[in-house]
């Protein structure tokens, strides 16, 4: 192609080269297999959601609503497992992460595009695994499995334990190409000062999924083995150990809550500079930052035990070791808002949701501060105020940033532009219905609601009602954006290859890409989110 | 919420009423119950409202920036602005600061609630599906009530009997997991009496949500009369009439009295149901709240011991004597008030309707396992565990 044609959009792309269902199935392409982890995690979303719904439904009375007791408590366990293990962790890294990362390298795939379309197989069938123990007689353990009552319950929970432990070689297994990729497919002159904020939180993700991912399936097999060998492993009554589950659960469960937010916080650096036009404020600190969470990550799981008896001593010090995650996460936000500073921003939807996140993320972290003081802990642990703290992590955080980055991205992969003002209504209904949805939840919580109640006192109600009225805001919302989603597909206006004038480095390629991402190699010259000269990027 | 929070929250030190009361009730927290319920409060109002003024603040000035530097073209260039020094120790140390600040705070408070004073006077703790068992070091024992005395700290040693549940008492502030195989402990000293929820707080399985109970705080002389009286009915009797204390208290279940009625259907039950008829007999028995009355360790409470009941000859009320076979247990259930026990009082509730067919036969069927002849064989061959509060 000539070099003087800039900014030409390719003919042929990743979309259009091969059509067949076949060509999809088969396909080594990282794009392609993002996009079909996309369609999966957005149908596991679809899912859980449902799950979510008939929760708030139930819970719209003190006593029976909708369902018996059974089935909720099947409902909350599904919700659970269905949302972080189907769709959270495979989420952003999966599904974002495997389209734009080698883009934003300059690399034509991963490095190893076969595992990578083994990583979705596998994560398919863990997911159908997990969903027939579902339709099968559900599990009721709630998603955190513990023992002993998870090596009792008479329900369906020996599939749903193999399904999540299948699914944790996806996450392996794509960590690991992560990893491979960001070492060695880098295009010239990209050095590691270099690197998209993304790229590096992605980075940080792989390695704890690939350091913490195999305890999970020690402790799911070990749970599997008592249940169906009848070993005592955790069993008191067989000689085993209770809260020893508790400790190798959350040393996976934990870290796993970065595996989850790591990625949404790369999303926001992106978006942030691409809407403000501007570099970000301080690149090595949020680099750095994510390398501090992901760190201290693997040694703060004791704080979901502070009631557990384990050590005063032990308590302190995951205590103080979880105040850390908090400061490493202060630093982000910060940098974030200072980003803003002589920046010309637009605000558009995804930067709308940026907002959302910043503001949910301080609530939902500086919670977290508050859990992490042992002393206020011991009232709110398994209450609503530690379901409404996680809830803005995971759902004020981590959804918001996926839907940033949905929109953000959606015209490089589809090639169509989203309607503008249905995404605004959409977006303002979100962020305002989550808020109708979880902040009554704190105060439940301080009143003293346990979580996974099936029954509750009178005088909760209404706080409850509130929680249900915002939690259909919510469902409104997510109609609303795949309807408009599902027609931008069809019927959407044809996307330039940069409709955002943004400077990231996914941004050099088509959009959607051609087949191996650029027509002839791309060169980096200028930092990434450079925006002190008007010429946007041209396309490879 | 007022800005300012750490100066308010300072206030509270020392004029403890208005402000505390302010806070408490914006947050919607229970009453402060226990000794410690205060302190903990304190150093919540300064974390919260200081979470929603910085909250606030970082959105203000994301909002001032967002309109101060909004688009004008579409050329629009900016200048590289970068972090300097100053903004690195900038950002770590304030949060650093202050959230150290907070956690000494709240692990010098944590030290406390985890340490029971050496003079607090023990209670045995049992949680089951779904009930909580309260046994007294001096004997007695009681389902779904604990009775405390206000002013005297309480040490609580927790275990369960099946899978990990937890105590929690929110005016107190407390909670605590008890965890099968293992004693785990915490304590409390009540300020004033009343009664006082106790709930579940770790899912425990079907009826997770109905595992509650209370804590009864009596004044000090009211709780050494009550505990009077039920050591003196465990020295001269075996199958006992209740004391004097119960009979005078309306006698609602504990998880009953607080809440609604609730109609449930029964069908669900059985659905999850595995083991022997005896151990199903020994959930249902649990579901429907058999052991807030009967026990089955030797004791007598509102009702007759379950241990040996099986064939045993009871003395009725009207001089006449039954065998307490099927049938006669089976009409207990149905009709209770027609043949009573002599010594107990006529209060048991009729569960025609409540009880399926196969659920009286599983109570039927655990009641006859529950023997207690194995304990003289083993008495010959030397020490013996005895139940606390036993003969």
């Amino acid at each position: 192609m000539n070099p003087s044609a800039e900014s030409s959009q390719p003919a042929i792309t990743y979309l259009n080269h091969e059509t067949t269902v076949k060509s999809w199935l088969l396909t080594h392409d990282h794009k392609r297999i993002g996009v079909m982890f996309l369609v999966g995690v957005i149908l596991s979303l679809l899912l859980g959601g449902v799950f979510a719904m008939a929760l708030r439904l139930e819970l719209l009375t003190p006593g029976p609503t909708i369902m018996s007791p059974l089935t909720y408590n099947r409902m909350f366990t599904l919700h659970g497992v269905t949302m972080v293990w189907l769709f959270m962790i495979p989420a952003i890294p999966s599904a974002f992460g495997n389209f734009v990362v080698p883009i934003m390298l300059g690399a034509k795939d991963v490095a190893f595009p076969r595992l990578n379309l083994a990583s979705f197989y596998i994560y398919l069938t863990g997911s159908l695994l997990t969903v027939s123990g579902m339709l099968w007689s559900g599990a009721d353990t709630g998603w955190t499995f513990y023992t002993p009552y998870s090596t009792v319950s008479p329900t369906a929970l020996t599939p749903v334990l193999l399904g999540v432990f299948i699914i944790g070689f996806s996450t392996i297994i794509t960590g690991v190409n992560f990893i491979t990729t960001t070492h060695t497919l880098r295009a010239p002159g990209m050095h590691w000062t270099r690197i998209p904020l993304f790229v590096w939180t992605i980075y940080g993700t792989s390695v704890i999924q690939v350091v913490a991912t195999p305890v999970l399936g020690m402790v799911l097999l070990l749970v599997f083995i008592e249940r169906v060998v009848g070993a005592g492993i955790f069993d008191p009554s067989r000689g085993g150990d209770p809260v020893l589950f508790q400790h190798m659960f959350w040393f996976y469960s934990h870290p796993a809550v970065y595996i989850m937010v790591l990625p949404a916080m790369g999303v926001i650096s992106e978006v942030v500079c691409a809407f403000s036009r501007k570099n970000i404020f301080g690149y090595k600190m949020i680099a750095a930052s994510t390398f501090g969470i992901a760190f201290v990550g693997f040694f703060s799981w004791g704080h979901h035990m502070f009631v557990s008896g384990q050590s005063t001593f032990t308590s302190g010090i995951f205590g103080v070791l979880s105040m850390l995650v908090a400061i490493f996460t202060a630093i982000k936000i910060f940098n974030w808002v200072a980003t803003l500073y002589g920046g010309s921003i637009d605000l558009r939807v995804p930067l709308l949701y940026v907002l959302g996140f910043i503001f949910l993320l301080m609530f939902g972290g500086m919670t977290g501060v508050a859990v992490a003081t042992t002393s206020l802990d011991v009232h709110w642990h398994d209450t609503y105020f530690v379901v409404a703290h996680f809830h803005y992590i995971m759902v004020g955080a981590v959804l918001m940033a996926f839907l940033a980055a949905l929109h953000y991205w959606w015209p490089k992969m589809s090639g169509r532009l989203y309607p503008e003002r249905w995404s605004f209504l959409a977006a303002v209904t979100i962020i305002f219905g989550f808020i109708v949805t979880f902040l009554p939840q704190f105060l439940l919580g301080n009143m003293g609601m346990p979580r996974r109640y099936y029954e509750y006192p009178q005088e909760m109600q209404w706080l409850h009602v509130a929680s249900t009225a915002g939690a259909s805001l919510l469902a409104f919302g997510f109609v609303l954006i795949a309807i408009y989603l599902l027609w931008s597909l069809r019927y959407g206006p044809v996307s330039p290859p940069n409709p955002w004038g943004s400077r990231g480095y996914e941004w050099f390629s088509g959009s959607p890409p051609a087949p191996h991402n650029f027509t002839q190699a791309p060169r980096f010259e200028r930092e990434v989110h450079d925006y002190t000269v008007p010429e946007a990027p041209r396309v490879y | 919420m007022t800005p300012g929070g750490q100066a308010l929250a300072g206030t509270t030190q020392t004029e403890p009423g208005a402000v505390n009361e302010f806070f408490r009730k914006i947050l919607f927290l229970p009453e402060q119950a226990s000794t410690i319920a205060k302190d903990v409060d304190h150093l919540h109002y300064v974390i919260i409202s200081t979470a929603m003024v910085a909250a606030t603040l970082i959105f203000a000035i994301a909002a001032y920036f967002l309109i101060r530097y909004r688009r004008r073209s579409e050329t629009d260039v900016t200048p590289k602005v970068q972090t300097t020094l100053g903004w690195e120790v900038l950002f770590v140390g304030l949060p650093l600061t202050v959230f150290l600040v907070w956690f000494f705070i709240g692990y010098h408070d944590f030290i406390r609630m985890q340490t029971p004073p050496p003079e607090a006077m023990d209670v045995y703790v049992v949680g089951k599906q779904w009930m909580w068992k309260f046994t007294y070091p001096e004997g007695p024992n009681s389902i779904g009530v604990l009775r405390v005395p206000v002013g005297r700290p309480v040490r609580l040693l927790l275990t369960s009997r099946d899978v990990i549940h937890s105590f929690y008492v929110p005016s107190f502030r407390i909670k605590q997991d008890a965890i099968p195989g293992a004693y785990t402990q915490t304590w409390f000293q009540v300020v004033k009496p009343g009664t006082y929820r106790v709930m579940c707080a770790e899912y425990c399985g079907l009826k997770h949500s109905e595992m509650w109970a209370e804590v009864v705080a009596l004044s000090e002389p009211d709780y050494e009369a009550w505990m009077r009286e039920q050591r003196q009915g465990l020295v001269t009797r075996r199958d006992a009439t209740p004391s004097a204390a119960e009979r005078e208290e309306p006698h609602t279940p504990a998880r009953q009295a607080a809440r609604y009625d609730a109609q449930r259907p029964h069908g669900e039950l059985m659905y999850a149901e595995r083991g022997t008829l005896a151990e199903r007999g020994q959930r249902v028995a649990a579901e429907k709240g058999c052991f807030k009355c009967h026990t089955v360790d030797g004791t007598a409470h509102i009702g007759p011991t379950w241990v040996d009941l099986y064939m045993r000859h009871e003395r009725l009320t009207n001089g006449q004597t039954v065998v307490a076979d099927e049938a006669y247990l089976t009409e207990s259930m149905m009709k209770p008030l027609v043949k009573v026990v002599a010594g107990f009082e006529p209060v048991m509730p009729s569960f025609q309707g409540q009880l399926e067919a196969a659920e009286v036969a599983a109570l039927l069927e655990y009641i006859k396992t529950l023997r207690s002849t194995r304990l003289p064989n083993v008495e010959s061959k030397g020490p013996v565990y005895e139940p606390v509060g036993g003969k």
